[in-house]
């Protein structure tokens, strides 16, 4: 049992920290620009196959300096080109923009890279076990996402709070529309912090690409949890996302862990029951099989009992 | 009103001549997609344009009415129900209207980004229970039926695509007035009052929660009509009719047609089904220019393919289209240039083997190959270019008119 | 008895307090100003009031029922009726429409989805009668976000009293008209106020002391002085606080 569940909250925190990677960029992005940017999770996909493609070069190493910057830029790019045209036609064309740009990216990611799985590998450097507990490995490449997610956000931390720049990026979510009138180039903001956004994205794809493999579908899979996490936590709060994270990655790695369901559950209440009933399915549902479900549960809940998200404050 | 019933015997009739006019097999069997595909996107602009909740999981109503309408053929089949399979849309809006009941009872009480967060967790908390509640979905392959069981209606069996085909246009004429009716009640217009300012609304007596639920019940009934539809037309159905790929696709219609205006998703059902049907056999790429396609027009249709056309009205009432024609086709010819130049390069860098393309053998590996499309392209581009200043002289010009004619 | 009481209301937003323990009654017919300095809190008042804002403490009765804290509609719904300072209108549909939209809780409409407005002739008489008075009548059918600044706010004004309320709060009706377009405005408001309660926010003082009967001073969230404009006028904390003030803040 001890075991199951320190591996459970180990896998739970990698999951965690690498869904915060995505939240935390479209956290601020939102916070800036008020758009929920749909695509984000198709930037995280561009990034595992830059890297993928990049590594094939230079190593995995490259890989994981240029990709996040190619991603960015790409980011950077689209806010410029696209996103600040449409932002004029207000918030429902700039979430369907977004919505767009995924589909699309998806199918450029098909047109370039072929539907297939990429065989991206994770470094030898890092392949070995970093312990071994009750029998059971954990290996380096996870411990080196752990840090190098810790890493960032001390990074992120850092330049939000003590630099000029953060406190400007501060300033805006909490006040977007005074920052304008103290004469900061308020689009030239938008389309960096768009591209940070971008590539904070980008590095989770790098770091992820491995593990998860790295396949057309890896922005779906990912995607609409990291949208349902950020609104979870409160729709620009970045400590919410950042709990929200922990919170789907850790209940998702115990539902799965768990070897329980509606047949222990019956039997403890003491109920038998019919094989051929019609809610069969119902009444032999298993944790594992209601894993994936259960963000959207958790979502609809929040929503439900507190529509602003768990550390949200503000209305629309 | 004159002119209206006028419009409406043209919507019938339209309805009834058109497999006349495409009686191939191909083409009954377009517009059988069309006939779903147009009511499903009518009932998404009630939800989006009329009520303004974006919605990334309107399949889910689509889907459940899809389902159970199947279920209920294999009912009839088994004769456990005895009804005639021309009213199975009915059972498909009334299970619509259920979940729509259910579920819009707790999700309307905000539009916004809030909402439509609510019917994307929605939609995929069904679609991951359709993959746990196999007895009902059916798992990956779904559940069919047969829709030539139960009571014949007047001696027609449904045996022929074409005869499906006039029972989804009844029902798709049926639901279209009925949709159209609803914009001109009092609940309707208080939906268009709503999406344009919630916050007035309720300062004029109504909560705005309720005129939401009110529209998104409506909307939901409709795509249940939609799912039976579908049920009868395919026999069968999956868990992809109700998931995410299902809900952007109806929302891509809606808004490639025009969400302000009612005809609007109707262009756009049209023109993404004949792209789905025709480009896909020709083309892997389809789904790319389709991507680039609903880019595009986000860009720079932001009212769709209806906004354009109603762009044209101030012109069209001074009789100064005809002015326009000449620009339209000048800017026109460069751009189809352009766009055929761009897709040969597309196909190209995927081709196997040689492409016979604009009547030239293309190679994936010939330098001159690449050379001729980029050139074409090039001239293209630089067609446009020229013309624009023109088309845009043009435009000022029988819209200034437009002006002079009003004050 | 008042057909409108607030007893000691508060309204904070996170520490500062910014209606302070105001109280109020206002009577059946009555013509009630509120003037005070931008900032003072009226618009406040009067979102607390119509139910855009809870209170924080205090009470507030309409027609002897309390409506503190009911959302905005069902205090419509008892008849209050009110036009914001910054235009709040149907910005995509037609002037028409927006006029129309605010008669139809008034005339039974509810949520009916069954009865077509088109064949409702008595109801669009009356939004078409009162397009004629707020003179909007040649521009019916276009969409409201294409009128003038003016027409907008005349059209605000128009929403505001089209449904026949007993007690009308109009925040600003005038602000930003031309001096000929706020005339027609002023006599607009005698004309469909003659027998009902009207409480209205106004800077112009010739139009303050022309329509009300009473006047409610507002500084700092406080009401310092409710009286006849005539005593009003020589209230000396409130030349103090207020009056003197007057040509600054125009
Ligand atoms: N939602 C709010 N949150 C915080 N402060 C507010 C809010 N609404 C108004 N205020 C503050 O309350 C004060 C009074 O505003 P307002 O009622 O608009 O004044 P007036 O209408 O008298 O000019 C202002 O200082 C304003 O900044
Ligand atoms: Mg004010």
């Amino acid at each position: 049992m001890n075991e199951v569940f320190i591996f459970a909250t180990l896998n739970g925190l990698v999951t965690g920290l690498l869904l915060f990677m995505l939240a935390s960029g479209l956290t601020l992005i939102f916070s800036m620009m008020g758009v929920l940017n749909f695509a984000h999770a198709s930037f995280y996909m561009l990034g595992a196959y830059i890297a993928y493609t990049v590594s094939g070069y230079i190593g995995f190493w490259g890989g994981l300096l240029i990709a996040p910057l190619l991603v960015g830029a790409l980011g950077a790019g689209v806010e410029r080109y696209g996103l600040r045209r449409v932002h004029s036609y207000g918030h429902v064309a700039e979430l369907i923009f977004t919505f767009g740009l995924a589909f699309l990216i998806e199918e450029l990611v098909q047109f370039f890279w072929g539907r297939d799985t990429k065989n991206y590998q994770t470094p030898e450097l890092l392949d070995f076990a970093l312990f071994t507990l009750f029998g059971q490995e954990f290996s380096a490449y996870r411990g080196f996402m752990i840090a190098i997610s810790l890493g960032i956000f001390a990074a992120l931390y850092v330049v939000l709070t003590r630099s000029r720049v953060g406190i400007i990026i501060q300033a805006s979510i909490s006040h977007p529309h005074t920052v304008a009138n103290l004469g900061h180039n308020v689009p030239f903001i938008f389309m960096c912090v768009f591209g940070a956004g971008t590539a904070l994205a980008g590095v989770a794809g790098v770091i992820a690409g491995p593990v998860l493999t790295t396949f057309p579908g890896m922005a779906v899979v990912l995607g609409s949890i990291v949208y349902i996490i950020v609104v979870i936590g409160g729709l620009g709060s970045l400590p919410g996302a950042f709990i929200a994270s922990l919170l789907v990655g850790l209940l998702q790695s115990y539902a799965i862990a768990a070897d329980a369901g509606m047949p222990e559950l019956l039997e403890w209440l003491g109920v038998s029951f019919e094989r051929s009933h019609p809610l069969n399915d119902l009444w032999t549902l298993k944790l594992p099989q209601i894993a994936p479900v259960l963000p959207y549960l958790l979502l609809i809940l929040v929503l439900i009992f507190k529509p602003t998200g768990l550390m949200g404050n503000r209305e629309e | 009103m004159k002119k209206h019933l006028l419009l409406w015997a043209a919507y019938a009739l339209v309805l009834v001549l058109l497999p006349s006019l495409f009686s191939s097999v191909l083409g009954i069997s377009i517009l059988n997609q069309m006939t779903i595909w147009i009511l499903f996107a009518l009932s998404y602009n009630m939800m989006l344009g009329q009520g303004g909740m974006l919605s990334f999981g309107h399949a889910v109503y689509f889907g459940l009415g899809g389902f159970m309408s199947v279920h209920a053929l294999n009912l009839i089949a088994d004769e456990v129900l005895v009804f005639s399979i021309t009213l199975i849309p009915l059972v498909g809006g009334v299970f619509g209207l259920l979940a729509a009941l259910f579920i819009g009872s707790f999700s309307t009480r905000k539009a916004g980004t809030v909402f439509a967060m609510i019917s994307l967790g929605i939609g995929e908390l069904i679609v991951a229970s359709s993959l746990i509640f196999v007895d009902f979905f059916g798992g990956e392959a779904g559940v069919s039926g047969d829709r030539t069981y139960g009571p014949a209606f007047f001696g027609i069996e449904f045996l022929q695509d074409s005869e499906v085909y006039y029972l989804g246009a009844f029902w798709l004429f049926v639901a279209t007035l009925l949709m159209y009716l609803f914009t001109q009640t009092p609940a309707g217009r208080m939906a268009n009052a709503v999406r344009d300012n919630p916050e007035r609304a309720e300062f004029i007596g109504y909560s705005t929660r309720r005129v939401r639920f009110i529209t998104f019940c409506a909307a939901g009934m409709f795509a249940g009509v939609a799912g039976g539809l579908f049920a009868i037309n395919y026999e069968f159905i999956t868990e992809e009719n109700l998931n995410a790929l299902t809900s952007g696709r109806v929302l891509l219609m809606a808004y490639i047609g025009g969400l302000g205006f009612f005809i609007g998703p109707i262009i756009g059902a049209v023109i993404l089904t004949l792209m789905n049907s025709l480009l896909s056999n020709y083309s892997e790429m389809w789904m790319l220019y389709l991507g680039i396609l609903f880019l595009l027009t986000v860009m720079f249709l932001p009212k769709g393919f209806a906004g354009f056309i109603m762009m044209h009205r101030a012109a069209w009432n001074n009789g100064k289209m005809g002015s326009l024609v000449l620009p339209y086709c000048l800017t026109a010819l460069p751009a189809g240039l352009f766009l055929t130049a761009f897709i040969g390069m597309v196909e190209l860098s995927h081709a196997d083997e040689l492409l016979h393309f604009l009547s030239m053998d293309l190679a994936n590996d010939s330098a001159f190959s690449w050379f001729v499309l980029a050139m074409l392209a090039a001239i293209g581009a630089g067609g446009v270019k020229l013309a624009r200043p023109r088309l845009a002289a043009a435009w000022e010009h029988a819209n200034a008119a437009a002006q002079e004619a009003k004050s | 008895m008042s057909i409108l009481t607030l007893d000691s209301v508060c309204k904070r937003f996170g520490s500062t307090e910014i209606i302070r323990d105001v109280s109020l009654a206002i009577e059946p017919g009555e013509k009630h100003a509120i003037i005070g300095p931008n900032g003072a809190g009226k618009s406040t008042l009067f979102h607390l009031i119509s139910g855009r804002y809870n209170v924080s403490s205090g009470a507030i009765d309409f027609k002897g029922e309390a409506i503190q804290n009911l959302p905005p509609y069902e205090i419509a719904r008892r008849g209050l009726a009110r036009s914001f300072q910054v235009t709040n209108i149907f910005h995509r549909m037609s002037v028409f429409e927006n006029i129309r939209c605010a008669l139809l809780w008034s005339e039974g409409y509810r949520y009916s989805f069954w009865r077509l407005l088109g064949k409702q002739t008595a109801l669009n008489a009356r939004a078409h009668d009162m397009l004629e008075q707020i003179g909007l009548a040649d521009k019916a059918d276009l969409p409201s976000g294409e009128l003038a600044y003016a027409q907008q706010r005349a059209l605000e004004l128009g929403i505001a009293v089209a449904s026949g309320a007993e007690l009308i709060m109009l925040d600003e009706p005038v602000a930003g008209m031309s001096n000929s377009e706020a005339e027609n405005a002023v006599a607009l408001i005698r004309r469909i106020t003659e027998g009902k309660t009207l409480i209205m926010v106004e800077h112009d003082m010739n139009i303050v002391f022309d329509i009300a009967d009473r006047i409610s001073v507002l500084v700092y969230g406080e009401i310092i002085a409710t009286d006849k404009p005539e005593h009003i006028r020589s209230n000396t904390r409130v030349q103090e606080a207020y009056l003197g003030e007057v040509p600054n803040d125009a």
